[in-house]
């Protein structure tokens, strides 16, 4: 079956830096795949170049058979792309029912009607006893909850998750990680499609099916999260160079 | 539903104390609040709403004016008529300079001097051609009659002013619970967190700036009824977009009753003071900034925020 969404060649400059070099990728539809790789290696800017917050130098974006390349986020979203922000950013001003009402209105006109189900998608998030609360009283947590909910209740078929689990200590890890497993779960069922960028390979071993590793802008392995794990390029791209070797010698 | 209630028990709070009161100072006074009101509940519509601090409302006040004492004057229209073109005049002003101040992404400082300078240059233009009266400005004949536009009485313009005035209340209270008003919030809460939830911001923006220019251009219009006269500055000039701002900050931006707080509070002041300082020209606009900077620092959400916190507590 033809992929949902694909990359094809996909590179942007920022002066001399080359932030995404030349990428190619296929996100198969209703799986749940990440993105992973050191800090600094251009993860989040291929999540802004998927859906449409940067323009690419050069290469195409493929969404379900349409070039999408340099297409207006709002229209992303409308299409069915829905991204949220590694750095969460909450209508701070709003309830936590306000702030998903919101993703809840690209498909609902009526407000109350938007309201009601911006209160089924906080239940599923977790967020059902914050519901009135202005979204600047969340804990760090909780706003990663609320940027899932809200993304959600766009209705998407393509979920781009950026680190909804960065910043977490270990327990809301262990607490938020089930509540992405229900989703994904949930969105199997609905054919949902989620592209997650992650840090925690806890989360990534849990839930990935397929992995992608970028280094410095370009995509230096991919397989199963097992396979992708032992290969020497990923081991080296976060440890440094020859680390490979060493762990080798050392593990002989 | 409670908003609706609401804004009908202010209509006849206000109907009835302009029947009752006889003393031309009280209903001038009635008449001026209302009229602050309505500068103030124009700019907190993109203000307050959207988050795009205007500092030149002027503009489509002015327009407002200009177009319903010239379509008058040289048109030879109704003024009723005249007020329908002045309001549409008005708003297209609105959505022109809103097409082309947010496609280029203009925010924050940027905005409120670019809409600064469109005031200015309206003013110049004012100032420079013949249809405008120039520099002189422009007097409407005076003749008294409803369909005229023209009231013997206070009571007349004041009964018009409330009519514009609930019609702002109105469409702020649609803001505050439809699809659209959620989305200019959004908009002004988070521009980039609103596209990736499918929010058009340069659609969503342009629509507020209409809607509020829409409603300056109905205070124009107003204004020329009530004084017949209008000229370049007055029309464009800063003190129009200066009260527009104040009262809607210091009643308490975003919120359906703040702006008619904030205007009633600047023009008890106002009041208070020309009576201790007698006619110092200028001193309400002292008093403005007094107050404003007080606001500022201290009730960052108006009064509005003031009242709720007492609510809460």
């Amino acid at each position: 079956m033809e992929a949902l969404l694909s990359l094809r060649g996909l590179s942007i400059a920022f002066g001399g830096l080359r932030a995404v070099q030349d990428v190619s990728l296929e996100v198969a539809r209703s799986s749940l795949t990440a993105l992973i790789g050191p800090n600094g290696a251009g993860k989040t800017t291929l999540f802004a170049l998927m859906s449409g917050f940067l323009k690419p130098d050069a290469g195409q974006v493929v969404f379900d058979g349409q070039d999408i390349t340099g297409r207006a986020p709002h229209l992303n979203a409308r299409a069915g792309m829905t991204r949220t922000f590694q750095i969460v950013q909450p209508f701070a001003a709003q309830t936590v029912r306000e702030n998903i009402a919101v993703g809840a209105h690209l498909h609902i006109a009526g407000r109350s009607a938007a309201l009601a189900e911006a209160e089924r998608v906080a239940v599923r998030v977790g967020l059902g006893d914050r519901l009135d609360q202005p979204a600047a009283d969340l804990t760090v947590a909780g706003r990663k909850r609320l940027e899932l909910a809200r993304a959600l209740a766009t209705r998407p078929r393509l979920l781009l998750l950026d680190e909804v689990l960065a910043g977490l200590n270990p327990q809301e890890v262990g607490e938020m990680i089930p509540v992405v497993r229900a989703i994904v779960d949930d969105a199997a069922g609905q054919g949902i499609t989620v592209l997650m960028i992650e840090h925690v390979m806890q989360a990534v071993m849990n839930l990935a099916s397929h992995v992608w590793v970028l280094a410095q802008g370009e995509l230096i392995a991919q397989g199963t999260p097992a396979e992708v794990t032992n290969d020497e390029r990923v081991i080296e791209a976060y440890l440094g160079h020859g680390t490979a070797a060493r762990l080798r010698g050392a593990g002989a | 539903m409670k908003d609706m209630i609401r804004i009908v028990l202010f209509a006849v709070v206000v109907l009835l104390a302009t029947a009752w009161l006889e003393s031309g100072v009280w209903l001038t006074f009635i008449m001026m609040t209302l009229y602050a009101t309505l500068l103030a509940q124009a700019w907190n519509m993109l203000g307050g709403f959207g988050g795009q601090f205007s500092f030149g409302h002027a503009l489509f006040f002015g327009t407002g004016a200009y177009v319903q004492a010239i379509a008058q004057l040289q048109g030879g229209f109704n003024p009723w008529l005249a007020l329908c073109a002045a309001v549409l005049v008005s708003a297209g002003v609105g959505a022109a300079v809103g097409a082309l101040t947010f496609r280029y992404g203009l925010k924050g400082s940027y905005f409120a001097l670019v809409t600064l300078a469109f005031a200015e240059v309206f003013r110049i233009v004012a100032v420079s051609v013949g249809f405008t009266g120039g520099g002189v400005g422009l007097m409407l004949p005076l003749s008294e009659s409803a369909a005229n536009m023209q009231f013997a009485s206070r009571k007349g313009y004041i009964t018009l002013v409330l009519g514009f005035v609930l019609a702002a209340l109105a469409v702020t209270a649609w803001l505050r619970r439809s699809r659209f008003g959620a989305q200019l919030q959004a908009v002004r809460d988070n521009e980039d967190a609103a596209r990736a939830l499918g929010v058009d911001p340069w659609r969503t923006k342009l629509g507020a700036i209409t809607l509020s220019g829409a409603f300056m251009g109905a205070a124009g219009a107003f204004y020329l009824q009530v004084f017949q006269y209008i000229d370049p500055a007055i029309a464009f000039g800063p003190q129009v977009s200066v009260e527009a701002l104040v009262g809607a900050i210091v009643g308490g931006m975003g919120t359906l009753w703040g702006p008619v707080l904030g205007a009633l509070v600047l023009h008890l002041l106002a009041e208070l003071t020309r009576n201790l300082f007698g006619a110092l020209p200028g001193i309400n606009l002292v008093i403005y900034g007094a107050v404003l900077v007080l606001i500022v620092m201290f009730l960052p959400r108006g009064m509005a925020g003031l009242l709720d916190r007492w609510k809460r507590s």
